[in-house]
């Protein structure tokens, strides 16, 4: 009971401080908003094409607004020491690490759901596989929020936090089928492309929305359960080899 | 280059010589109980087979200059380091194998403000408390009468990082106690207050230590140790050179007579022209006109006036000094408690 009265004020206290910022919040609203409307008008303004570019946009979304404010954040914490506050406490690593997670995994779900209601004004959302969207959506933020964790705990400079993170996220616009199919890639930069989590997040949705995934649901789940594991288990152990010198 | 470093530390004891010379106070098995402790960073040793013990409602100071690991010993109990070896038990619970088994019990006041520059006072507060699993009613009527007992109360609703220096050690002071914890540890809860800022952080601590929580205090300040400490441990390139009660450090020196002359000009080899007038008195010049005079029978001034005057030079002053727990400090660790504030004053602390 302790430790959840920890948890939940942690992620009332960064969703108060950072996530609910009105410059944060419009960046959360402008950023799917331009990206939707990019590809609307590239793709000739067609309402058949919101489907297929929908899945893109909703992935894209949750990247960016669940990394861009983590990997800062904590990292800005980190640098100010108020961070040795959350490690002095008296709760686990696994649930502290949880509890700054969280703020950004439903701050990138509410992002997700700003391209899909632009969607529903602009074609007709009745024929999508939402008990696969909803899921997906939130694993792919929990994957993107752990990829930022795993950026923060990785560098000691805010500056480094955000080069780094935009290492990993502007690749994975090109590789993860997001707007192009991987099929369509270069031989060789197929097996990045499923080394990457999002590849099979956007793949979910690709099903969902318009019924073309490559790989069957439960493996696209499964294996992005995995690389929610590992990337929550690398953070865990950077930390405690890193900051717990 | 460190004050250690410098060539400046006398009798630097072997890791042998590491030794607890005083034991927490009572009958009750020790609230801190640290055994071996050692850390290095790479090649360089912080911390060298470290051993003592703190009991219940003491108020137990660590005293040494930069760098001498006061800082990397709290963390190795807070659980912020790994030690490298040896044993921490706070409260029966060893800590060397869970370190986060005992943190509810301690509350940690670090050697910088780190409370978050973007809540209130009060806000910063009752989240410390929620750390600790207090409720919302219960924190908050804390958190308020922190506020009212730092004199914060005021400040209560601006953000942290608008506040005055002393204004944020009291409240990260505040933040360390909001859980009522058994042991509190200080770390240099003076260092860069102005010098009333610092008097109230010292009442504060007294306060504490009153109402009986364990208190764990580094400074460099040896006053400040002096003047709260129930024992204190002497802590210099990561050994512990003597550990005892404030009465058993200051006993040796105690029956010593010292003497500071004032002059008005400096006299060139001032210190073998005394030791030759005055064969049977210990003589340190400490700057360009002031010189210590340490004898084990009463200095009589009369003699060392006409002394300085065959010299062509004036006595302005003369006065007796109370021997002190500085006196000990340089004595075994051969640092000068000057030296000591003045790097510190460089790291940008000073008081």
């Amino acid at each position: 009971m302790r430790e959840w009265i920890a948890f939940w004020n942690i992620l009332v206290k960064d969703m108060r401080a950072y996530y609910l910022k009105p410059p944060n919040i419009s960046w959360g609203l402008i950023f799917p908003l331009a990206w939707t409307g990019m590809f609307f008008v590239k793709s000739g303004g067609e309402v058949s094409s919101v489907m297929s570019l929908l899945p893109g946009v909703v992935t894209l979304s949750i990247l960016f607004g669940t990394t861009s404010m983590l990997a800062v954040t904590v990292t800005f914490e980190k640098r100010n020491r108020s961070f040795e506050r959350l490690l002095l406490a008296p709760i686990s690593l696994e649930l502290l690490m949880l509890a700054k997670t969280s703020g950004a995994i439903a701050f990138g779900v509410a992002n997700a759901f700003v391209p899909i209601v632009m969607g529903a004004f602009l074609a007709d959302l009745s024929g999508v596989a939402w008990p696969s969207v909803v899921p997906a959506v939130v694993l792919i933020a929990v994957a993107s929020a752990f990829l930022g964790l795993f950026i923060a705990v990785s560098v000691s400079e805010v500056f480094e936090a955000q080069t780094f993170s935009n290492f990993f996220r502007f690749p994975m616009i090109f590789l993860c089928g997001l707007f192009f199919p991987i099929e369509k890639l270069p031989t060789f930069l197929k097996p990045l492309s499923y080394m990457l989590p999002l590849t099979y997040g956007a793949d979910i949705l690709h099903g969902a929305f318009s019924g073309s995934s490559v790989l069957p649901p439960v493996a696209d789940f499964g294996l992005l359960l995995l690389f929610c594991l590992l990337l929550f288990i690398v953070s865990l152990k950077n930390v405690r080899t890193r900051w717990i010198l | 280059m460190g004050i250690q470093e410098s060539g400046r530390v006398r009798n630097e004891p072997s890791p042998g010589n590491s030794s607890v010379s005083g034991t927490a106070k009572g009958a009750e098995p020790p609230l801190i109980e640290v055994c071996g402790l050692a850390k290095s960073f790479g090649q360089v040793p912080a911390v060298v087979e470290v051993d003592f013990e703190v009991g219940e409602g003491e108020l137990f100071g660590f005293l040494g200059p930069n760098g001498a690991g006061k800082t990397t010993i709290i963390n190795m109990l807070t659980g912020l380091a790994r030690p490298d070896a040896g044993s921490i038990r706070i409260a029966g619970i060893d800590c060397s194998l869970d370190p986060k088994a005992a943190q509810h019990l301690v509350g940690i006041v670090p050697d910088e403000s780190n409370l978050y520059p973007e809540l209130t006072g009060f806000d910063n507060l009752c989240f410390c408390g929620a750390l600790y699993g207090m409720k919302k009613k219960a924190r908050e009527a804390r958190g308020r009468d922190l506020l009212k007992e730092f004199g914060l109360s005021e400040a209560a609703g601006r953000k942290f990082g608008g506040y005055s220096k002393g204004m944020k050690r009291r409240l990260t002071i505040a933040a360390g106690i909001i859980h009522e914890p058994r042991i509190l540890f200080l770390d240099e809860p003076t260092t860069g207050i102005d010098v009333s800022g610092a008097r109230q952080i010292r009442r504060v601590v007294s306060d504490l230590h009153g109402g009986g929580t364990t208190i764990f205090l580094t400074t460099h300040y040896i006053e400040e140790a002096e003047r709260l400490c129930d024992r204190i441990a002497f802590i210099v390139s990561g050994r512990i050179i003597r550990t005892d009660t404030v009465e058993r450090l200051i006993e040796p020196v105690l029956e010593r007579h010292v003497m500071h002359i004032a002059f008005s000009r400096r006299v060139p080899e001032l210190d073998e022209k005394l030791a030759s007038a005055f064969p049977r008195i210990e003589c340190c010049v400490q700057g360009e006109g002031l010189v210590r005079i340490e004898a084990d029978e009463p200095v009589r001034v009369g003699p060392i006036v006409r002394f300085f005057e065959e010299q062509g030079v004036e006595v302005t002053e003369a006065r007796r000094m109370r021997p002190s727990l500085e006196d000990v400090f340089v004595r075994i660790t051969g640092i000068e408690a000057e030296a000591m504030r003045k790097e510190k004053e460089k790291m940008g602390g000073g008081v």
